[in-house]
């Protein structure tokens, strides 16, 4: 405590010696009443995965749109209504919630309040509400890149991937993955093997939460020891933990490579760099700040926002560092298969796909 | 564990630590013997002033301690509790940061940036969780105390239910996995069967507290007949309680037809609490039934043959037993009443506040708990004012992080330090110096207050 104290005062000295501003010299020209507000679920904006995608969306909607934002936190399920109740009562304009959980809540609050305006990521309704729309995504699009590149790049013809939770934001991955990896295998003639999941029978290798690092690092050791070269941890900040196995691995030898979900992980998971061959991204915080635009402009509407390649909602971000370990030739079959899924020549499905 | 009991701690190492306890002798003797017969038996977990909520001489309620001698010392709890607290606000106040990176050239912004960040701050815990003049009825402007008593409901009961566990001598860390349990049975009979109005609700509430009562049962047995220990037992229920919930989930009998999700179907309106005050608040029957409850542990701990026996057996099981109480028979009994408690807690979320059933249906209400009985010091009204204490912050949190930007984590820390120092009155005394300056006395009042104190710490 002290020492944090004696730290603080000191960067505070260090600091401290600047010139005051002009007293009375006001910012934020051309600022609007418009409120953007969005509540997390458990995970917390610093989730590495939507919460924090999506909440740097709204950022970046208050930073170019100059619009106000509130944004709260959400420590338990039991939060989720209160912070609801509490944004419309704050006057927000529109309201994003993220993620299944909140699906129940946002209803509630959508039906009871018809004034304001809601979007959920990661969450479809049945019947469509009339002021909520939903932010969903094609992931497995992306995922069948990936899992294309993966069989197309592994020198040990074994490859793996594990998911956080059983739910299907998380398995749409593994679908895509699974389908690639077997696309691969049918056009090549190939038999590249995949752990961790089982598209026919929907089950594969979780840790059980989006918490336990250690749990996805025993796991990714336990891939490596049968034989795979490359994992795709589908499970938030657990995929830390599959990095930090295969930053092991590397170091001791073995050529091994990571994929990353949600966001580049060359960007935000800078550890791992080195053996980041590429990342399946969902480009929550783009559809967030287009959304936020269009209500803005009073162009809201509840038809779903859908993420596909077509719309570059879903992508499979750029190799970076192991731009010379894919070769030409498959770079080429990625962007053939790209165009052909595009086109709707390819398609690609999974149980958890968007049915809107 | 020892250092937070130092009586029971010299009873244990006997005469190695003896000297410890000495310059307490006559103040530790008392409160040794209370809880191991002089000597003859082990003590119990819980120590028996923890339990009894009484120490010979000291202060006995929360409440009478902020109201009676200690006053002062409760207020000045809360003071410095404000002081820290607001440091760290306006440490992470951005405005604060600006402003002092010229303090030397005009301190007076920075003074006034800190002031505003902390003021707002707590002014906004005021609003979100008692009274909100910004309101535009009457209404709203209660609506954060009734939703103070919202989150209030499922902390007391549960909150009961280790009091009622501490006060028998048995340390229950198990009201989570009640409440788990308790919440699968009840979402289960509220969604899966169809019922008529009243009847359903009943059925849910019943299974929810045979659910509950089962589980920490389970665990008085368990304890009764092999003597296992009911810490690790109520921590691995916990575990398994949450698992088997998960797994549950994930099947499809508890989930929505067509989805995968791990999310049960919405209870039917039969099913769940009518709300007290109507729609715009969330306050449910539930907390009717948590008062009721707290009457009902008042009544079972001072009136009843059954609460006397709880009490012998927790201020000593050996000398209980050799009065003719069944010490087995109270374990049993104790355990599953405390897990129908917190049963009630699961009733609560589910038919009350959530309406389906989630992993997180016990959110951290059953380790709350814990801390909200310790505060009440193990008495059912002291846990009813602390459950009452901690939902006014739990709700509170809510307007300081959406009016101040006051991160949760921050807004928590702020909270638990103030439920630090009201808990442990000796550690204001200690900063403001208010510790009597004579050493026998002082070391004596030492004991005392860490005995008072020892398991909220």
């Amino acid at each position: 405590m002290a020492g944090l104290a004696t730290v603080s005062a000191s960067a505070l000295l260090l600091t401290a010696c600047g010139a005051a501003p002009e007293a009375g010299s006001t910012s934020s020209a051309g600022a609007t009443d418009y409120t953007g507000c969005i509540v997390s679920d458990s995970g917390g904006f610093d989730d590495q995965s939507f919460n924090q995608s999506s909440y740097e969306g709204l950022k970046k909607a208050e930073a170019d749109l100059g619009i106000k934002v509130n944004q709260v936190e959400s420590k338990t399920n039991n939060d989720f209504e209160p912070n609801l109740r509490a944004m419309v009562t704050a006057g927000c304009n529109l309201t994003v919630t993220v993620g299944f959980l909140l699906g129940d809540a946002t209803k509630a609050q959508a039906t009871a309040n018809p004034d304001s305006h809601f979007a959920i990521i990661d969450f479809g309704y049945e019947t469509p509400i009339s002021n909520v729309k939903p932010i969903i995504y094609d992931t497995a699009q992306a995922a069948f890149l990936a899992g294309y590149l993966a069989a197309g790049t592994t020198k040990t013809g074994t490859v793996a991937t594990f998911g956080g939770i059983k739910i299907p934001t998380v398995t749409i991955f593994m679908d895509g993955y699974a389908d690639g990896v077997k696309y691969y295998n049918e056009q090549k003639g190939k038999n590249v093997k995949l752990l961790g999941w089982n598209k026919d029978a929907q089950d594969g290798s979780f840790t059980g939460d989006f918490e336990k690092q250690d749990v996805g690092k025993q796991l990714t050791q336990n891939f490596l020891d049968q034989g795979a070269d490359i994992v795709m941890p589908v499970a938030g900040p657990v995929g830390k933990g599959a990095g930090a196995a295969l930053s092991e691995a590397k170091d001791a030898g073995k050529d091994v490579k990571l994929i990353w979900v949600d966001s580049d992980g060359y960007l935000t998971a800078p550890d791992y760099k080195d053996i980041m061959l590429s990342s399946v991204m969902k480009q929550m915080g783009d559809a967030v700040e287009t959304v936020v635009k269009e209500d803005k402009e009073g162009k809201f509407s509840n038809t779903p926002y859908v993420g596909t390649l077509a719309n570059e909602g879903v992508q499979l971000a750029p190799f970076h560092d192991l731009e010379s370990q894919v070769p030409a030739e498959l770079k080429t079959e990625l962007e053939q298969i790209k165009k052909d899924i595009v086109d709707g020549k390819l398609k690609v499905e999974s149980a958890a796909s968007p049915k809107a | 564990m020892s250092d937070k009991h130092p009586p029971k701690h010299a009873a244990e190492e006997g005469s190695s630590k003896a000297h410890r306890a000495a310059p307490a002798a006559e103040e530790t003797a008392a409160v040794v013997s209370v809880d191991t017969a002089g000597g003859a038996m082990e003590p119990s977990a819980v120590p028996a002033t923890a339990q009894s909520g009484q120490l010979p001489g000291g202060p006995d309620t929360l409440l009478r301690k902020i109201f009676t001698g200690s006053g002062m010392v409760s207020v000045l709890a809360v003071l410095l509790a404000l002081i820290i607290g607001g440091l760290l606000i306006a440490s992470t106040d951005k405005q604060v940061a600006t402003t002092s990176t010229y303090i030397f050239a005009r301190p007076t912004d920075f003074l006034a940036a800190v002031w505003n960040a902390v003021t707002r701050s707590y002014i906004a815990l005021f609003q979100g969780s008692v009274f909100n003049p910004r309101g535009n009825s009457v209404a709203a402007q209660f609506a954060p105390f009734m939703e103070t008593l919202t989150i209030a409901t499922p902390l007391i009961t549960a909150g009961l239910g280790v009091a009622l566990a501490f006060r028998a001598g048995l340390f229950n860390i198990g009201a989570q996995g009640q409440i788990i349990v308790a919440g699968i049975l009840a979402a289960w009979v509220g969604f899966a069967l169809h019922l008529p109005l009243g009847l359903h609700l009943l059925l849910v509430l019943v299974a929810g507290v045979i659910g509950g009562a089962f589980w920490g049962g389970l665990v008085g047995l368990l304890k009764a007949r092999t003597g296992a220990h009911e810490v690790i037992l109520t921590i691995m229920f916990n575990y398994i309680a949450l698992y088997f919930l998960r797994y549950l989930l994930n099947t499809p009998a508890f989930q929505r037809p067509g989805e995968t999700n791990p999310i049960s179907p919405i209870l039917d309106p039969t099913a769940v609490y009518p709300q007290i005050f109507g729609t715009q608040y969330r306050l449910h029957l539930g907390f009717l039934l948590a008062i009721a409850a707290t009457v009902l542990v008042w009544w079972l701990l001072n009136r009843s043959t059954v609460g006397f026996e709880f009490r012998a057996v927790g201020a000593n099981p050996k000398a209980a037993q050799t009065a003719g109480i069944n010490v087995s028979r109270s374990t049993i009994l104790v355990m599953a009443i405390a897990g129908g408690l917190a049963g009630m807690s699961g009733v609560a979320q589910v038919a009350g506040t959530e309406k389906v059933l989630t992993d997180g249906v016990a959110a951290t209400y059953g380790f709350d708990a814990i801390t909200v009985a310790l505060l009440g010091r193990s008495t059912p009204w002291g846990t009813f004012a602390a459950g009452l204490l901690f939902g006014a912050f739990r709700a509170g949190a809510v307007q300081m992080q959406i009016q101040t930007g006051t991160p949760i984590d921050i807004v928590l820390v702020v909270q638990s330090l103030i439920v630090l120092f009201i808990a442990a009155p000796p550690l204001v005394r200690a900063v403001f110096g208010l510790n009597p300056r004579r050493k026998k006395p002082a070391r004596a009042a030492k004991f005392r207050q860490a005995a008072t104190t020892g398991g909220a710490a």
